[in-house]
């Protein structure tokens, strides 16, 4: 069976800027795969990417089998209703002039499959039905909505055309605590009944941890470390991912208290002229010699992988809080 | 603890706006208090409050804004004081750090510059005592090679780094009282980290005591030593950190708790609990419980009477609610 994304080597460079380089992922047909990255990471770069907003600078994208790398605007229109996106900013990435129901059945209109208006409206409402909307919003403009509401509306939107992946780039982070939860809530629902494939796209680590298959890590346009959600939450290799982890505070005094603070320094290198050999290395606690010259290799690691030197396939791994491991 | 051991004492504030579409009521009979070198965290999402809430303190709002209530900085009454009387409170007793840092500098002034002004105003030095003092307050926030910083453009610093300077600039002076209203909220986690840890050890080596709002129960968590619940205007809880999220008595302060996304919370379950509903959008304050229509204990009682702040349990640990989620 095909994989719904294949992405291989992708690589995205914005004039001087390395925005992305060199990221492969996989995510079979139904699988969901967060991809995690602090600002500048370059997360939302692949993601826009892989539903060619982007043309990428090399690489290659391919969704269900088919390679979309290279496709002109005219010979992607087939492939648009396959892939979709859900933005941050629902307030942002929805056209304050248009009705809500035009807004979600836009993606049908461009599609090449004839519709009458009466079926295209009946599709709206089910779509909006399926986000728990009642049909009437679709007279309503986006304004008249509350945030959470709108962030439904762009899920409707992105699933009305029946896409085999969705690309969910922070679709909570705009959105208050209470409305969060209903919001992931609702993607994790939809994504158990229909059955698509899901790229989320996130800062949060901990918003993913009971919807992610496989939970990908960025750091300045590489990848640093993939693996399965347990294996990546409760033994995570890489010192970045470690240190992911140790600074998201725990929202519970006891325990936060009584943990380890992992403190990595706040100058952020810049992708103009990322650091030499491995990426992490000017604010990793651990790093060494070899990190300044040596690119690491990615390494085999359980059931993922893991691109650092002191990560070795027999399971050996450092830890960020205890030091560099004899 | 008795009265005269509180720094600042803010009771009955209220706050209503007039706009073009009607009065809007944002702040209503809020009380809290902060003990000298006691952090306090406001918490709650947006629309609560609780922002309006920390820029009344030094009478920071618009004019179209109404307030009534008081707030009394070691006993002196600061709402109506005049003008002249607030600038010697603002940034030399109470000082201020804001969420987005890159806004609240001026991009066109040094670092170094910058918050030499805070203190040139407040404290009459000359400018290259000043830029000394600078360069201290830059290494005491954490910021490394402190004396080439200084020269530094806004632009030239990271987010964090910014944020750092934000903080350098607020305690110039050695406030009594420092507000950050959602510090690290613009942040990237592993900056917010050290972003925390500089206000707290701001707190052990001077004595500062900080009134920190956020959205983030992670946060609160964190740093807070005791905890105000803000929702639609009003303080619906508050108590101690460690207590509060041990034993929640309103059911807003649960849902947000079970809402929040928390490693190993959830363990066992695959969805967050929702709070159903909106938080409304009040033109006067109701005689009911605000969060009656979102609360699934509500009867007739929350939404004929609001419910006073009351003690429950222990003596700290108030709470605003008719039905409370009794301790276990």
């Amino acid at each position: 069976m095909t994989n719904a994304l294949e992405i291989e080597d992708l690589v995205m460079h914005f004039g001087p800027v390395r925005a992305v380089d060199a990221v492969s992922l996989t995510i079979p047909r139904g699988g969901v795969t967060a991809l995690v990255g602090e600002s500048g990471s370059g997360k939302s770069t692949v993601g826009r990417c892989v539903v060619r907003l982007l043309k990428p600078t090399s690489g290659s994208v391919r969704i269900g089998g088919v390679d979309v790398t290279h496709l002109t605007r005219r010979q992607l229109r087939p492939h648009r209703s396959t892939v979709s996106i859900v933005f941050q900013d629902p307030a942002g990435s929805l056209d304050p002039r248009m009705l809500v129901g035009d807004v979600v059945a836009e993606p049908l209109r461009l599609s090449s499959a004839r519709m009458s208006r009466a079926e295209r409206q009946k599709r709206v409402a089910e779509s909006l039905g399926q986000v728990g909307l009642r049909a009437e919003v679709a007279r309503r403009y986006p304004h008249e909505l509350s945030g959470g509401q709108r962030q439904r509306v762009s899920i409707a939107r992105a699933l009305i055309s029946k896409p085999s992946l969705l690309i969910a780039d922070e679709p909570i982070s705009a959105l208050d605590v209470s409305v969060q939860a209903s919001v992931l809530n609702l993607l994790a629902d939809l994504q158990r009944d229909i059955g698509f494939a899901c790229l989320f796209i996130t800062h949060n680590l901990s918003a993913v941890e009971y919807l992610a298959d496989e939970i990908a890590v960025m750091y300045l346009g590489q990848l640093m470390e993939k693996g399965t959600r347990s294996q990546i939450f409760s033994s995570p290799a890489h010192p970045y991912t470690q240190a992911l982890l140790a600074a998201a505070p725990v929202a519970d005094p006891v325990r936060q208290r009584a943990r380890t603070p992992v403190l990595l320094g706040d100058d952020l290198p810049s992708a103009l002229d990322p650091p030499s050999g491995c990426r992490f290395r000017t604010r990793c606690p651990l790093a060494f010699d070899k990190c300044a010259t040596d690119v690491p290799p990615h390494v085999k690691i359980g059931n993922g992988e893991a691109a650092c030197h002191l990560v070795q396939a027999d399971g050996t791994r450092p830890d960020v809080r205890a030091g560099v491991p004899e | 603890m008795t009265a005269g051991a509180r720094i600042l004492e803010v009771a009955d504030l209220s706050v209503s706006f007039v706009t073009e579409s009607g009065n809007v009521s944002a702040v209503d009979h809020v009380s809290l208090d902060l003990a000298p070198g006691e952090i306090v965290g406001v918490v709650g999402e947006s629309g609560c409050g609780k922002s309006v809430t920390a820029m009344s303190l030094a009478g920071l709002l618009p004019r179209s804004a109404r307030v009534t209530g008081s707030v009394r900085l070691r006993g002196t009454e600061l709402i109506g004081a005049p003008e002249t009387s607030l600038r010697r409170v603002r940034g030399k007793e109470i000082a201020y750090i804001f969420q987005e840092p890159m806004t609240s500098l001026n991009p066109v002034l040094t670092v170094g510059r910058q918050i030499g002004e805070v203190l040139q105003v407040h404290e009459r030095i000359s400018r290259k005592q000043a830029r000394a003092r600078a360069i201290e307050l830059l290494s005491l926030v954490g910021i490394p090679s402190a004396a080439t910083r200084v020269d530094n453009y806004p632009h030239q610093l990271s987010g964090g780094m910014r944020q750092r300077v934000m903080i350098a600039m607020a305690v110039a002076c050695n406030p009594t009282v420092l507000v950050a209203d959602e510090p690290t909220t613009a942040l990237d986690v592993t900056v917010q980290a050290g972003i925390l840890e500089v206000l707290r050890d701001l707190r052990d080596r001077l004595g500062t005591s900080i009134l920190i709002i956020t959205h983030d129960l992670g946060v609160i968590a964190d740093i807070a030593d005791r905890v105000v619940v803000m929702y639609a205007g009003r303080v619906v809880e508050r108590a101690p950190v460690t207590e509060l999220f041990a034993h929640p008595h309103h059911r807003y302060t649960n849902g947000l708790l079970n809402a929040s996304p928390t490693p190993g919370r959830h363990a066992g379950t695959d969805r967050l609990q929702e709070i159903p509903g909106l938080v409304p959008v009040l033109t006067t304050q109701p005689d009911a419980c605000t969060f009656a229509d979102r609360c699934p204990a509500a009867d007739d009682t929350c939404r004929g009477s609001a419910p006073p702040l009351a003690a429950l349990g222990v003596a700290d640990h108030l709470v605003a609610c008719w039905h409370p989620v009794e301790a276990t």
